[in-house]
């Protein structure tokens, strides 16, 4: 953690009210200094993965030597049949499981096992319904140990930054499903962890909303450049958010392909129509098939 | 909101009003003996004549019931509480628990008796045992049903087991400990009238035992008629705690909204 701005956030007490652009700026030099901890250029890296559950009868393997790597600042989608352990990668990553072979490791850190390395984003928006909207969105920052009250005023910038004005003091359940994963993205991207996973953030939504939601995406995540690691059954919604694309096999999962997604960034839904857009579209369904 | 109300409390109002009519139409044509069984008209003279004494009794049973739910809800939550992040155990004592919610409680009295007297002492406890199994399990089973998505948010993002806790799993508990504390609260006011029922010289319990000597029929109505008020009332103000606290639920239906 970045001490001066500590400092700055603590003791200034014009803090109140300083502006979006202040906290924005705040957030990219905390990111900043993370990423200059650490001499590795990836943020993630995850090297001849092996796990498997104990089934029924016999144990089922599910992840059969993952090998993928995210770049600092990159946007990586996982892409694959449900049920291929996608999710259990995620655990995986997160440290709630513990691999039977290979190596996991965060900023050139190995993290095999160990929780507190990541921000994570779940398939529901997994709110805390007990919390405002401003209390869940600090939840990540509050359990690094921050004090509450100075994350209020920062959380409450961002939420006007988001399209969530006037929610603040709103609990969960009175907010939409697409504001509910908003919510649920800010507090990810709030979080004191550079790699963000988000998995399936957006498959509980209806289409329209789906639409919406990954176009906000998108401008947020080109603003901010965190490491991403995506987990998605839709083939556009992964060509549309990210810079590489890892496709998965069924169970075992094992990489099929990683293809690097060329259009230049700022990305916009214009980009749908695009012929290269549409072959790289045929390619993809063609692996996963 | 008033009409809101008016359907809610109207039909079992005019229910219990058409019971209290018809049975006081069979008892005055049918002529049965006051010690037999009173008309409601007679309950309620009985009560307003006497309400001095009553006031006394039902004031020494609320005083036994308040503390010794209030003993047995801390014990009850407190054991929760310490059993619950360990595992092995919470495995070990979960069915003892169960199986010794099976005891009749009430029957542990004459026993309680004789270790510690005639006093107020062994009635508590037994009133503080009644309340303690289902609080327990009651919040034991709210701690351990905690959401999963929630909890491997809060795992990933490094929680202590201090965290989880008192974020998570405790706010998540709330409900099912509160329907516990209500299940206590009911079960509590039957106690100490039966704890009242065995020596001594106060309490709405007592007050009965002396009206059934008596044939004071009418009385030991006016009796249970306060006894269930009791009840009655401390499971609103119960209720009322919970609504308070749980403030995030029950207006889950504007959803969709």
């Amino acid at each position: 953690m970045n001490m001066q701005n500590e400092d700055k956030t603590k003791f200034n007490p014009n803090y109140e009210g300083d502006g979006q652009q202040q906290a924005q700026e705040r957030l990219q030099q905390q990111m900043q200094q993370r990423a200059a901890d650490s001499s590795s250029p990836l943020a993630l890296h995850i090297d001849q993965v092996d796990m498997s559950f104990k089934g029924a009868k016999e144990r089922v393997q599910v992840l059969d030597g993952i090998s993928l790597s995210v770049r600092k600042g990159e946007f990586v989608s996982l892409l694959g049949p449900s049920g291929s352990g996608k999710s259990t990668l995620f655990h995986l990553i997160g440290g709630l499981l513990k691999p039977e072979a290979g190596d996991i490791s965060i900023h050139g850190k190995s993290v095999v096992g160990e929780t507190g390395h990541v921000s994570y984003m779940p398939q529901q928006a997994a709110l805390f319904p007990w919390r405002t909207i401003e209390d869940n969105v600090i939840l990540g920052q509050e359990i690094a140990g921050r004090g509450k009250r100075e994350l209020r005023a920062e959380a409450r910038e961002w939420l006007r930054n988001v399209g969530l004005e006037g929610y603040e003091r709103a609990y969960p359940h009175m907010l939409s499903g697409g504001m509910q994963q908003r919510a649920a993205f800010l507090r990810a991207l709030l979080s004191p962890h550079e790699l963000m996973l988000l998995d399936e953030p957006f498959s509980a939504l209806d289409a329209l909303t789906r639409s919406d939601m990954q176009r906000w995406l998108v401008e947020l995540w080109e603003r901010h450049r965190r490491s991403v690691l995506f987990i998605t059954h839709s083939i556009e919604e992964a060509l549309l958010l990210s810079d590489a694309i890892y496709v998965l096999s069924a169970r075992p999962a094992s990489v099929v392909q990683r293809m690097d997604v060329p259009f230049a960034r700022p990305r916009r839904e214009e980009l749908l129509s695009n012929p290269q857009f549409l072959r790289l579209k045929q390619d993809v369904q063609a692996l996963l098939r | 909101m008033l009409r809101r109300k008016m359907v809610q409390v109207g039909p079992p109002l005019v229910a219990v009003l058409l019971l209290l009519i018809v049975w006081q139409v069979i008892v005055s044509v049918f002529d049965i003996e006051k010690w037999m069984l009173p008309s409601p008209s007679d309950i309620v003279r009985e009560a307003i004549n006497n309400w001095e004494s009553l006031l006394g009794h039902t004031w020494a049973t609320l005083k036994l019931t308040l503390v010794g739910f209030g003993i047995g809800s801390a014990i009850g939550l407190l054991v929760a509480m310490v059993l619950h992040p360990i595992p092995i155990i919470r495995r070990a004592v979960y069915p003892l628990i169960i199986i010794s919610q099976n005891v009749p409680t009430i029957a542990l009295l004459p026993l309680l008796m004789i270790w510690f007297g005639f006093g107020l002492l062994p009635k508590i406890i037994v009133i503080a045992l009644v309340c303690f199994f289902p609080i327990t399990i009651a919040t034991m089973d709210g701690l351990s049903r905690t959401d999963r998505m929630m909890l491997n948010y809060m795992r990933m993002a490094g929680a202590s087991r201090m965290q989880l806790f008192w974020k998570l799993e405790l706010p998540h508990a709330l409900p099912s400990m509160f329907s516990g504390l209500k299940i206590a609260a009911a079960y509590s006011v039957m106690s100490a009238l039966v704890a009242e029922w065995i020596g001594t010289d106060k309490g709405i319990g007592h007050y009965m035992l002396l009206q059934q000597a008596a044939y004071r029929t009418d009385r030991m109505f006016v009796a249970i008629v306060i006894v269930v008020l009791l009840g009655v009332i401390l499971f609103h103000a119960i209720q009322f705690i919970e609504r308070k606290l749980i403030h995030w639920q029950g207006q889950r239906s504007t959803d969709e909204e």
